[in-house]
C-alpha cells in the first residue's frame, strides 16, 4: 500500500473496529439477563466474537500506523475519549427490551454481512485476509438475528408492537450506518473498499423485504439523528465510563 | 549448525507443538487443529506462525503463551509467534485424527466441507455417544465459541457439536 493511503485506510479500518467492539460491550450486557437462557448464551458468544472481529480490525489499524499490534489495541479501547471513537451512533445506545436488540443486531449484520463480502475483495491484501475471517463468523449471527426478526415480527401482538417501536427507533441511525465515510473516497478509487452507495443498494434490497415479510411497517417519514461517527450520543460517554472504570483509576499500572 | 542438528530441533519443535493442547479441547493439539502454518528456525531464533480459529476465542492467547513457553524450555532464546490470516482457518483443517479425537471426548466432528456445512447447520449430525442421525440442532451457539448444542432422540442425551466454519 503506497503512504498517501495508510492514513485513509487506517481512519476506515478504525471505524469498523470501534463499530464492532462497542456492540459486542453493549451484546455483553445481556450475559444472565437475557429472556431464555439459549439467547443468553446466543448474545454472549455474539459478544465474543465481536470484541474477537474488532481486535482483528485494531491490529491491522496498529499495522498501518506503524505501532505494535500486540499491545495497540488495549490502548485504542481503554485509553481514548469518548470523542475519539468512530462507531456509528447506531451501536451505542442501551440495549433496550429484547426486540430492539435483536433488530438492532440484525441491521447491523446484514450490513457487516454485505460489506465483508465486498471487503473480502480488497486489493490490499491484510484487509481482504481479515474480512473473509470474520465473513465466516458473521453467517452465524445473520442467521440467528434474521430468524428472530421473523418470530417477533410475526409472533405475538406484543412481540409485534415492540420489535415495530423498535424499528421507529432505531431506523433513523441507519443512515449513518450506511453513509460514506470521510476517508472513503481515495480508498474506493484505489479499490481498497466499496463505495458505501453499493453497500446500501445491497443491503436495502435484501432488509426492506425481510423487515416488511416479518410484519413490520418501515417509517414513513425519517428525520436522519443529528449524531454521526464524530458526534456521539451521550449513551457512549456512560458505555466507556463503565468499560474503562478500571483503566481510568489506574492509567499507568493497569495491564491488561 | 550441521543440517541434521536443525532437523533434528525443527522435529522437536514439531513434537512439542503436537504435544500443546487447546485448553478448551484438551484432547486436541494445535498440530490437531490444524492451526500451525509454519516454523522457521534460524540458529537459536524459532518463528511459528499459528492461524487463529475463533477470533475471540480466548484460547488463543494460552496457546500462544504455551508456545512462548515450551520452546523458551527447548533453549531457543528467540521465540516469536505470527498470526496469520489468509487464508483464513477452516473446521477443514482439523486433521482425521482430530475428528475422532472429537467424538471421542463427546463432540461432534463439523461436516465437511465447512462452507457447505455452516450454510446448512440444522442438516443432522451423528450423535457422539449412540452414532445415531435422529438428532436436532437446539443452539447455534454453546458453551464455547466453537460449539453449537444438539439433542439426540434415540439415546435422548444432549451433547455438543462443534460448529462448522
Amino acid at each position: 500500500m503506497n503512504d498517501e493511503m495508510r492514513r485513509p485506510a487506517a481512519a476506515y479500518v478504525l471505524s469498523l473496529g470501534d463499530d464492532e467492539m462497542i456492540l459486542s460491550h453493549r451484546d455483553s450486557e445481556w450475559t444472565g439477563h437475557a429472556p431464555i437462557l439459549e439467547e443468553d448464551i446466543a448474545f454472549a458468544n455474539i459478544a465474543l466474537d465481536e470484541m474477537g472481529h474488532a481486535l482483528l480490525w485494531y491490529r491491522l489499524h496498529a499495522e498501518l500506523v506503524g505501532e505494535d499490534p500486540e499491545v495497540y489495541p488495549d490502548r485504542l479501547v481503554y485509553q481514548r475519549k469518548p470523542a475519539d471513537f468512530r462507531n456509528t451512533p447506531l451501536v451505542e445506545g442501551p440495549k433496550g427490551d429484547w426486540a430492539r436488540s435483536i433488530l438492532r443486531q440484525f441491521l447491523f449484520d446484514s450490513a457487516e454481512l454485505v460489506r465483508l463480502a465486498e471487503l473480502g475483495q480488497s486489493t490490499h491484501a491484510p484487509l481482504a485476509a481479515v474480512a473473509r475471517k470474520i465473513l465466516t463468523e458473521e453467517r452465524y449471527h445473520d442467521r440467528h438475528t434474521r430468524a428472530w426478526v421473523r418470530r417477533l415480527g410475526l409472533g405475538t401482538d406484543e412481540s409485534r408492537r415492540r420489535m415495530q417501536l423498535a424499528l421507529e427507533d432505531l431506523w433513523p441511525f441507519v443512515p449513518d450506518l450506511m453513509a460514506p465515510r470521510p476517508e472513503e473516497e481515495p480508498l474506493v478509487a484505489e479499490g481498497i473498499c466499496p463505495p458505501a452507495e453499493v453497500v446500501r443498494m445491497s443491503w436495502e434490497a435484501d432488509v426492506i423485504p425481510t423487515l416488511q415479510a416479518a410484519g413490520l411497517r418501515l417509517p414513513a417519514e425519517t428525520v436522519p439523528s443529528r449524531f454521526d461517527r464524530f458526534h456521539h450520543t451521550p449513551h457512549l460517554d456512560e458505555l466507556l465510563a463503565e468499560l474503562q472504570s478500571v483503566a481510568r483509576l489506574e492509567p499507568s499500572e493497569a495491564v491488561w | 549448525m550441521t543440517a541434521p542438528a536443525r532437523d533434528t530441533n525443527l522435529d522437536r519443535i514439531w513434537e512439542v507443538l503436537n504435544e500443546i493442547q487447546d485448553p478448551e479441547i484438551p484432547v486436541l493439539s494445535l498440530v490437531d487443529l490444524g492451526i500451525v502454518r509454519g516454523v522457521d528456525l534460524e540458529g537459536d531464533s524459532v518463528t511459528v506462525r499459528l492461524a487463529p480459529t475463533f477470533a475471540g476465542c480466548p484460547a488463543l492467547h494460552v496457546m500462544q503463551q504455551a508456545v512462548r513457553d515450551r520452546l523458551h524450555g527447548l533453549g531457543f532464546t528467540d521465540v516469536k509467534v505470527e498470526t496469520v490470516l489468509d487464508p483464513p482457518w477452516t473446521t477443514d483443517d482439523l486433521s482425521p485424527a482430530a475428528r475422532e479425537k472429537l467424538r471421542g471426548f463427546g463432540l461432534a466432528p463439523p461436516r465437511r466441507p465447512a462452507a457447505e456445512a455452516a450454510l446448512r447447520l440444522e442438516d443432522p449430525v451423528a450423535c457422539p455417544h449412540c452414532g445415531s442421525l435422529e438428532t436436532d440442532l437446539k443452539n447455534a451457539f454453546g458453551s464455547t465459541a466453537c460449539r453449537t448444542i444438539r439433542y439426540c432422540r434415540s439415546c435422548q442425551q444432549p451433547f455438543e457439536g462443534f460448529k462448522p466454519i
